[in-house]
């Protein structure tokens, strides 16, 4: 298991793990970042702040310290 | 007739305003950015015998009550009166719409859905079996175009039927493992023959789901004290079957699996029949290196454009009304009625319609900002940058319409769920210039310099008043509002086409609003200065001057007499007093009566203070056009206090709409009051540094 962040851009990966609290969780969830789905990652700005992801045939775009709470598993 | 209301609900980003706009021509609001459509909005419309009745609902992503919104559109579902709701989702992120589908589902209200965006779908190979669709969600499912205007009458036809049908069941079907339990719990609700609108099992998902309003109802009664243990024994099954104990994530669990499970039934991915090109255009221009200056460049572009193409209609516009004020005094002669509405009216409303080709050029930008997705990658180019300001990358979007106008900005704050995120952002929204100032700055770095250099001049004084206000930010974040950070997770639409007629809207709704405010408002208030500069009457001072004037003979000496008097009747004006009375205030900063007073007029609207300067300066002099008003500001105004007038305007209270505006987002009067001290303590420190500075330098 590896941390999203740690994900190279074009990077495949299964979501094992998300450790938020509630409010985060609910946010996630409610945009379909949950456990077993599929992601990749698109790309990201100036100096890893903000990751572009892509869940479910959306993209969307996240900060580090939200990306750093999802644990992935490297497809 | 028969009536009709129906409830339009969906994510953001899925193209629900674009429906309403294509049904009937409705004037609304169309943007991108998640989250535009915060405010409720009804069309009414005929359709065959009905009159419909649409509410749009604002985007969310699921029904949780975790956001201002959801808490909006729940509450609208489950409290008001409406025949059925039309679920609209994007056809080309099904998975994720779908979620948000299945919520709905459980309300037990009639529905369709809509399946929006079906060109883009097809283009992108995704293969939909509407009618298995229906059969699996016992829900009908349509396919839409709202963008081209197909479907929508089949959809209107469907929506007629079902609001005369009985209601009928959707099929939600969760995992054997969560079936057992909700089994579990309604059977023993039947076998206790408890009663209750809803059905067993939906009263054993709400149990399960913890659902807070439904506790609230049936802890009350006797049967709870059997209830609860086996809720409990339920519970704690699922916990250990998903391994977690949050029921939230549980559920979520579920619904995505099934979900996939319908899916994957009903659709095909066919290889994509074009590339993605919304990840080839972002591979550029969300780029880490060269993101933001394209983004800059983009701005600076702006600005040119908002400088340069404006200057030719400007030019027509003010050759216009210069004739019109000669035309009238010609018809109304010199006297109180020819310079009433030449001087006072005419002369103030035409230095603010000059300015409308600026303002449209303006709004034109940043609309096509909005409706290409382009926004949202703005805000995840600036969020690494604007967080070290204790903003966030959504504060973006408010502080970017501030540029055009601070009303709309304050209420696109309301993207932010974070209070203290959304009071940060709406205090430095003022300090992004918003278009009413534009005049003034066009006026004087028009005035100041040449005009290559007073485009960049303008960007500069753009640039400055946003540093500014990140710099704001910063301190308010440290030693006003200290807390957690709200999250920033945000969807990236698709770069869609603008469309011709949405961006036409925009534009036209913002520069009428302009054109209504310079035809009313500031009407009003020319007048009000004229009249302020013209009274009280003074026939000692005129008869004076008349003998003054009787002993010379050569005309230049007359005018120089002429030009005195009327400056010196002017400063003895009620205007006069006024500017005379908080000149001390205002003198350290190096501005005369004259321009006190146009910043005052300004607390009313902006536009005003063009407007007030054009009649204080105009009244002094025969000659009177607004190119005139460039040359006497020239004249009349040194630098240094010219860049300490700039500096004022660019921090000081935005007018007087949007004070309310603020003090109706913010929360309180006590706000705005904070906001009135924050922002002219920051003009007035500041103008007076750049008094001084200019001073030295100059």
């Amino acid at each position: 298991m590896s941390k999203l962040t740690e994900l190279e851009i074009g990077a495949h990966a299964i979501i094992k793990d998300i450790n938020a609290d509630d409010e985060l969780k609910h946010r996630l969830l409610s945009m379909g970042i949950q456990k077993n789905v599929e992601i990749e990652v698109k790309g990201y700005s100036l100096g890893k702040k903000v990751f572009k992801i892509d869940a479910n045939h959306t993209a969307l775009a996240m900060r580090k310290e939200e990306a750093d709470k999802i644990e992935v598993d490297r497809k | 007739m028969k009536k009709m209301t129906i409830a339009l609900v969906g994510q953001p980003n899925v193209g629900k305003s674009m429906l309403i706009n294509a049904i009937s021509d409705a004037k609304l609001k169309v943007g991108n950015f998640s989250g535009v459509t915060v405010e409720k909005k009804e069309v009414m419309f005929d359709f065959k015998d009905y009159h419909i009745k649409i509410i749009d609902l604002p985007g969310i992503y699921s029904l949780k009550e975790y956001t201002i919104e959801e808490k909006v559109t729940k509450r609208f579902l489950l409290e008001k009166e409406y025949d059925l709701i039309i679920n609209v989702v994007d056809s080309t992120a099904l998975e994720k719409n779908f979620l948000l589908t299945s919520e709905l589902m459980e309300l037990e209200k009639k529905m369709i859905v809509a399946l929006n965006m079906m060109d883009e779908a097809h283009k992108e190979g995704i293969i939909i079996d509407n009618d298995l669709l229906s059969e699996l969600f016992n829900v009908p499912c349509l396919k839409i175009t709202a963008a081209k205007k197909r479907g929508l009458g089949k959809l209107l036809n469907k929506a007629i039927e079902i609001a005369k049908k009985p209601f009928c069941k959707p099929k939600l079907i969760f995992s054997d493992t969560l079936e057992e339990e909700i089994e579990n719990i309604s059977n023993f609700l039947k076998e206790k023959g408890y009663k209750s609108s809803l059905s067993y099992r939906e009263l054993a998902v709400k149990l399960l789901e913890e659902d807070k309003t439904f506790y609230n109802m049936i802890r009350t009664e006797p049967i709870w004290i059997e209830l609860l243990p086996i809720i409990r024994e339920s519970l704690k099954h699922l916990y250990i079957h998903y391994e977690t104990k949050n029921i939230e994530e549980i559920f979520a669990q579920e619904r995505a699996a099934f979900v996939k499970g319908v899916i994957t039934e009903t659709i095909t991915y066919q290889k994509s029949l074009r590339e993605n090109l919304t990840d080839k255009i972002d591979s550029i221009l969300i780029h880490p290196i060269f993101g933001i200056p394209i983004f800059l460049l983009f701005m600076w572009g702006l600005f040119q454009a908002t400088f340069e193409f404006g200057n030719y209609p400007m030019d027509l516009i003010d050759q216009f009304f210069s004739s019109v004020i000669d035309h009238t005094k010609e018809i109304l002669g010199n006297g109180f009625l020819g310079s009433v509405v030449a001087d006072g009216a005419i002369a103030g409303v035409g230095a603010v319609v000059m300015f409308l080709p600026n303002i449209i050029i303006l709004f034109l930008g940043i609309a096509l900002l909005e409706t290409t997705g382009y926004m949202a990658r703005v805000a995840f180019l600036l969020d690494g940058f604007f967080h070290k300001f204790g903003l966030h990358g959504k504060s973006f979007i408010p502080l970017v319409t501030g540029f055009g106008c601070s009303v709309p900005a304050y209420m696109a704050a309301r993207t932010l769920k974070n209070e203290k995120d959304r009071l940060i952002t709406l205090f430095i929204i003022g300090f992004m210039s918003c278009g009413a100032r534009l005049p003034i700055y066009v006026l004087f770095t028009g005035a100041f310099f040449s005009e290559e250099v007073a485009a960049n001049a303008l960007f500069v004084i753009y640039i400055t008043g946003a540093v500014f206000g990140l710099v704001a930010a910063k301190v308010l974040k440290i030693f006003v509002f200290k807390g957690k950070d709200e999250p920033f997770v945000m969807e990236m639409p698709k770069y869609r086409m603008p469309s011709f007629k949405l961006i036409w809207h925009t534009v036209s709704t913002q520069a009428l609003m302009y054109l209504k405010k310079a035809g009313t408002f500031i009407l009003a208030a020319s007048v009000l200065v004229w009249i302020a500069s013209n009274f009280p009457k003074n026939p000692k001072l005129e008869t004076e001057y008349a003998k003054k004037m009787e002993k010379v003979q050569n005309d230049d000496k007359k005018t120089e007499i002429e030009n005195e008097l009327q400056a010196k009747l002017l400063e003895e004006s009620y205007l006069g007093k006024i500017g005379k009375a908080t000149e001390p205030f205002f003198s350290p900063l190096g501005f005369d009566w004259k321009l006190s007073v146009a910043l005052e007029a300004g607390l009313a609207a902006k536009e005003v203070v063009v407007s007030t300067l054009g009649v204080l300066y105009s009244l002094g002099e025969s000659d009177e056009t607004s190119q005139g008003l460039k040359e006497q500001i020239k004249k009349n105004i040194p630098l240094p206090a010219a860049i300490s007038f700039i500096v004022f305007v660019m921090l000081y209270l935005p007018c007087f709409a949007a004070s309310a505006v603020f003090a109706k987002e913010a929360g309180g009067v006590k706000y705005l009051v904070y906001l009135f001290v924050m922002t002219t303590a920051s003009a007035w420190i500041m103008s007076f540094l750049a008094y001084n500075l200019a001073n030295m330098l100059i």
